[in-house]
């Protein structure tokens, strides 16, 4: 039970701090996207990012740093397995689940459902 | 020239003043509020994605970081989902960050457009528009991590 | 050698032309609002039967035109030049409508300015005889505005307090140097380009309001009049944070614009109670209000003589992203009803 709680308490902090910085800074969604991910490679990079997964399980990979943390940990295991190669495979290939399903359930959304103005 | 100078040092002024008049007239987002929001909804979409690891652990017997991708997936579906029947934008619109930050503020942020540029064509329109939002969490995102991976082949830290 | 002319910026019609008819169509959220029994349609679907929301948008403003010409009882063909815009890239909106109606047509764009704008040049041409009747219409949409300035229907985006939001809609107005009117144009003021460096697409209300002000400013010094010797000073779509901005420039500039004096067409078009932040936008805006509300009321004797000032922030995604301020603009029409038409 703890661990849902951990996920609970870590997952919604990284939310705040998100808000904060929209409210505050009047940074736009795609510049809060892009700084978390770019944040989760650095902090994986630097060995800050696993313990917190470790501790926090989905609260650290559901957000986006959990997705810069995936893209750095392929990279650095890949070059350890290939060397200079897998610096360029190695992102994609441990983040690949994810990019793929945007992509593909994001086309069968567009095949299925049409965009509706709200309150108009 | 003098005469431009100091135009341009009135203008300057009053461009600052408009600013902070514009500033104190302005009504600002309720901050405790939309913090609270972003917590809670934030907070409940991990809970949901560790309960989605357990079970595909649990009962799909995926290794446990294989099951951490599958609530990814899953949760990406869901989004896809939720943004096509339109119900997404309105929770987004209550939880902000909440909704933006997790995995599927990414995914909203692909499938919005797609089903947006329809009528634009499949190629020009969903194929291109696809990644209009999105696009740039991959080129920083993919860029940074060869960045560490060329850096780790020389330093190994 | 100019002779139509008062002070600076504004310019006098001699024969004061008139506007014969008008009309408006509107979208749902439009016909729920406090204006909702004075337009001549209001629709069910933001996507009137058409197959896109840029169609929708045109077929709007060609039903809002088409309506005008039928209540002044004119045929296309008769309407000698047809002045008009919306915010479509190219103003898609109103080519494609003109593109339709067989008229000769000068494409405009002053963002929300719009309406303003070809009522102006539409009074010049009909008041110097070089064109009778001139159409003039502007009309905007929702759904196509938020696409191509700001986010995708079903993104999860929040508002700030001071967005506005897009009117879908359109207004059509007939004008001629001779008939019934419904008002006519005695004065205008041209709007010169006012930038105080506001930069947050989500504050239009903002980058617009110096524009209004100084529009305002230069039309009492022009004619040496003030805020009392008009029933109503009415803006286009300033909304909740323009509008207050606009009376305090004023107040600081020594012309005061005391609240019952103002009205904003931003902030009457929807029921306060619906989700729209700071109030109304866009060229469907004012045009849609000045011709379902604006023009009845000055028929009616209800007010004597307006002021309508319709704004523009003339904005555009690429300078935007590459960091310029947003330029604002303010056109004002001095339209007199009741006694003397």
């Amino acid at each position: 039970m703890t661990v849902y709680l951990k996920a609970f308490f870590v997952g919604g902090l990284f939310c705040v701090v998100g808000e904060a910085l929209i409210l505050k800074t009047k940074l736009t969604p795609a510049r809060i996207l892009v700084s978390y991910v770019v944040a989760g490679v650095l902090l994986s990079a630097a060995g800050l990012y696993g313990p917190l997964v470790r501790f926090a399980g989905a609260g650290a990979t559901v957000p986006l740093t959990g997705f810069g943390h995936a893209l750095a940990q392929g990279a650095i295991a890949a070059v350890q397995e290939t060397g200079l190669l897998g610096a360029f495979t190695g992102g994609v290939s441990a983040s690949s689940g994810a990019i793929a399903a945007a992509v593909f359930f994001g086309l069968i959304t567009a095949l299925l459902f049409r965009a509706k103005p709200k309150d108009t | 020239m003098q005469e431009k100078k100091e135009n341009n040092a009135q203008n300057k002024f009053a461009r600052e003043r408009y600013a902070a008049l514009v500033k104190r007239m302005t009504p600002k987002s309720a901050f405790g509020q939309g913090c609270f929001r972003a917590f809670w909804v934030g907070g409940l979409i991990c809970v949901l994605g560790q309960a989605l690891a357990d079970g595909a652990h649990a009962w799909l017997g995926l290794s446990s970081a294989a099951s951490l991708t599958f609530a990814s997936v899953a949760l990406i579906f869901l989004t896809a989902f939720l943004t096509g029947i339109g119900v997404f934008d309105r929770i987004a619109r209550y939880a902000g960050a909440g909704t933006l930050v997790p995995t599927t503020g990414f995914a909203n942020a692909m499938v919005a457009p797609a089903m947006e540029f329809k009528p634009e064509g499949w190629i020009m329109g969903t194929g291109v528009r696809l990644f209009s939002i999105a696009g740039p969490v991959l080129v920083y995102g993919i860029s940074a991590s060869a960045a560490v991976g060329i850096l780790y082949y020389f330093i190994r830290w | 050698m100019t002779r139509h002319r008062v002070g600076a910026h504004t310019i006098e019609f001699g024969n004061r032309p008139r506007i014969v008819s008008s009309a408006a169509v509107v979208g749902p959220k439009e016909g729920r609002g406090p204006l909702s029994a004075l337009f001549d349609l209001a629709l069910d679907d933001p996507l009137y039967g058409q197959s896109s929301y840029e169609q929708a948008e045109c077929a709007i403003f060609q039903e809002a035109c088409s309506r005008c010409l039928k209540k002044a009882k004119a045929e296309p063909e008769q309407v000698q030049a047809m002045l008009g815009g919306d915010l479509l890239n190219q103003i898609m909106a109103a080519s494609l409508a003109a593109r339709q109606l067989e008229i000769p047509f000068l494409g405009l764009y002053g963002a929300c300015s719009t309406m303003a704008e070809a009522l102006l040049l539409g009074a010049i041409l009909a008041d110097g005889g070089y064109a009778d009747p001139v159409l003039c219409a502007a009309g905007s949409h929702y759904c196509t505005a938020e696409r191509q300035y700001r986010f995708p229907l079903e993104y999860g985006n929040q508002r700030t307090p001071a967005a506005q939001w897009t009117v879908t809609g359109a207004g059509a107005c007939l004008v001629s140097a001779e008939g019934p009117a419904l008002a006519r144009i005695s004065l205008a003021t041209v709007g010169q380009i006012k930038d105080m460096g506001i930069k947050d697409a989500n504050n239009m209300g903002a980058a617009m309001a110096p524009a209004a002000a100084d529009t305002l400013i230069h039309h009492f010094l022009d004619t040496g009049r003030k805020a009392s010797d008009y029933d109503k000073i009415i803006t286009g779509d300033l909304g909740r944070v323009g509008g207050s901005l606009l009376e305090e420039l004023m107040e600081q500039a020594g012309f005061a614009l005391p609240e019952e004096k103002h009205m904003d067409c931003g902030l009457c078009v929807f029921d306060p109670k619906e989700d729209v932040h700071a109030g109304g936008s866009g060229c469907g805006c004012s045009a849609s209000v000045l011709s379902a509300m604006i023009l009845p009321r000055l028929k009616s004797g209800e007010w004597k003589r307006v002021l309508f000032m319709a704004t523009g922030a003339l904005l555009s995604t690429t300078t935007s992203q590459q960091g310029e301020s947003i330029p604002g603009v303010a056109h004002a029409l001095v339209l007199e009803g009741g006694e003397g038409n």
